[in-house]
């Protein structure tokens, strides 16, 4: 089996594929107290596939990225996540959360240890690697991302676009099945935004599958195989990047569109 | 002044004394307050609930009143150890309550951020907390932690009035009952009170600029 979808079948939405997606959601509700924040989504993820997640602030991008991996907890519907039903919690959910990477917008890399350290924590505590092991794996992840020479800085020490990165190579670490990004350059300036796209392009190109929320439509239009727009809680509109900038198909995302510079 | 110089030997075993009843105090208290401090920020409710009373009712009786509590009504239901052990618990289990929401201070002050990319990563509450949290808490606490521990050490004074009188103030309490010299005794203690405060706080900021995590 490929670990890259065909990029045709990938940029039908919805499409006939023999394979089961990697990622589907059914009817997922989200409430916080008495206010939905998530209405009724669906969505299917297959392997190797990048997915963009667009839309204003507050349509609900963040919760459901969150909910993915069940940061945060769900009213409604059915997230399965590589055949399994998602686990409410337990040993389940840590196995799964093992496998599912998270970059998030504030980096959040662990402020008392080192970057390699950052890197060794979660394949030695969770996935019981050897030191040794663990410590080698790091050097090659940081290698990647092009950090080798931090690997005994602490995140205080790095920019903003070096903690993203190394962030990313913490997630790698884990080896896993399906990376979710929540804005993961909204926090850095223009310079370091270059450099953790260019991470994250270099990922999609290696078959990753990826789920990311994003203001950067460059990187939607250029990498996405498909674009998912959201509002209000609700996905209005899912179709591959160059349909969904040339014809936005829904008012909103036009409206949307309209009020980003350059696209 | 030979109330102090000619009884060296006797001013210092109450130092000494008074130090030992201190760091045993102030070990106990961590283990017991960091034990509690997890149960205070645990997914369990019963336990936060425990912890949250226990913190609130010894946090509200006098350290004298727990302390005559201990040495002289736990013998009244047959319950008798040394002397120096019990003051020592009383003291623990009073400076528990301290330390627990010192410990909590330092969880809440950890960015909601780390626990997150923890738990994102699968670790456990245990390996969260182990690895993460309290790592970092600890951190920013040295100062009150600091803090606390000169209290343990000043109101170790108190195990005076409960019978132990080899420690620093039974000591001088003596001396001057022996000499009628109030002023050079008790000044005498006094002196080493300071010193020995002062030294807990150099430490502190010492340690505190090592460790400080800057964000
Ligand atoms: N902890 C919370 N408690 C209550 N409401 C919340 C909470 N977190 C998010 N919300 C609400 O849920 C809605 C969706 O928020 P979410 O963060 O998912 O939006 P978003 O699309 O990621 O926005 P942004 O682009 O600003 O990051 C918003 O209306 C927000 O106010
Ligand atoms: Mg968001």
């Amino acid at each position: 089996m490929t670990s890259t979808v065909p990029v045709d079948a990938a940029h039908e939405v919805g499409a006939p594929d023999h394979r089961p997606p990697l990622v589907r959601i059914r009817g997922l509700d989200k409430h916080y107290g008495p206010t939905q924040v998530l209405h009724s989504v669906d969505l299917d993820v297959f392997a190797g596939e990048v997915v963009a997640i667009v839309g204003p602030s507050g349509s609900g991008k963040s919760t459901l990225c969150r909910c993915i991996n069940r940061l945060d907890s769900t009213t409604a519907g059915s997230i399965v996540v590589d055949g399994a039903p998602l686990p409410e919690e337990g040993s389940e959910l840590r196995r799964l959360r093992a496998e599912v990477g998270m970059v998030f917008q504030s980096f959040n890399l662990f402020a008392h240890l080192t970057v390699v350290q950052n890197l060794m924590l979660a394949p030695v505590k969770v996935r019981g690697i050897r030191l040794e092991e663990a410590r080698e794996r790091a050097y090659g992840l940081l290698e990647r991302v092009g950090l080798a020479d931090k690997a005994y800085a602490y995140p205080r020490h790095l920019s903003g676009g070096q903690q993203q990165r190394v962030a990313i190579a913490r997630a790698l670490a884990m080896e896993p099945k399906l990376l979710l990004f929540d804005e993961p350059t909204s926090a850095l300036d223009p310079e370091m935004v270059r450099e953790v796209l260019g991470v994250m392009t270099q990922l999609a190109l290696d078959g990753m599958t990826m789920i990311v929320v994003t203001h950067e439509m460059g990187f939607a239009r250029q990498v996405a195989d498909r674009v998912v727009f959201m509002d209000g809680g609700r996905i209005l509109r899912t179709a591959p990047p160059e349909e969904f900038f040339t014809a936005p198909g829904h008012p909103r995302a036009e409206a949307f569109l309209a009020t980003l510079p350059g696209v | 002044m030979d109330a102090i110089t000619s009884h060296p030997d006797v001013f210092g075993h109450g130092l000494l004394m008074s130090l030992q009843i201190s760091a045993c105090t102030f070990v106990l208290a961590a283990a017991i307050g960091l034990l509690l401090a997890v149960c205070r920020i645990s997914p369990v409710r019963p336990l936060r609930l425990f912890a949250a009373v226990y913190v609130s009712t010894v946090r509200s009786v006098p350290l004298l009143v727990l302390l005559a509590l201990f040495v002289f009504g736990l013998p009244e239901i047959g319950l008798v150890y040394s002397l120096f052990w019990t003051v020592v618990t009383a003291m623990a289990l009073y400076w528990a309550a301290f330390l627990c929401e010192t410990v909590r201070a330092g969880v809440r002050a950890v960015p909601v951020g780390q626990t997150e990319a923890a738990r994102a990563l699968g670790m456990t509450f245990g390996q969260v907390l182990g690895s993460v949290i309290v790592p970092q808490a600890l951190r920013c606490t040295v100062q009150p932690m600091a803090s606390l521990l000169i209290a343990v050490v000043l109101n170790s004074s108190l195990a005076a009035a409960v019978g132990v009188t080899q420690e620093l103030t039974g000591q001088t309490v003596l001396l001057d009952q022996q000499y009628a010299q109030p002023l050079v005794t008790f000044g005498a203690a006094a002196v080493c009170y300071v010193l020995i405060t002062l030294a807990i706080g150099r430490t502190a900021a010492v340690l505190d600029r090592r460790l400080a995590v800057l964000r």
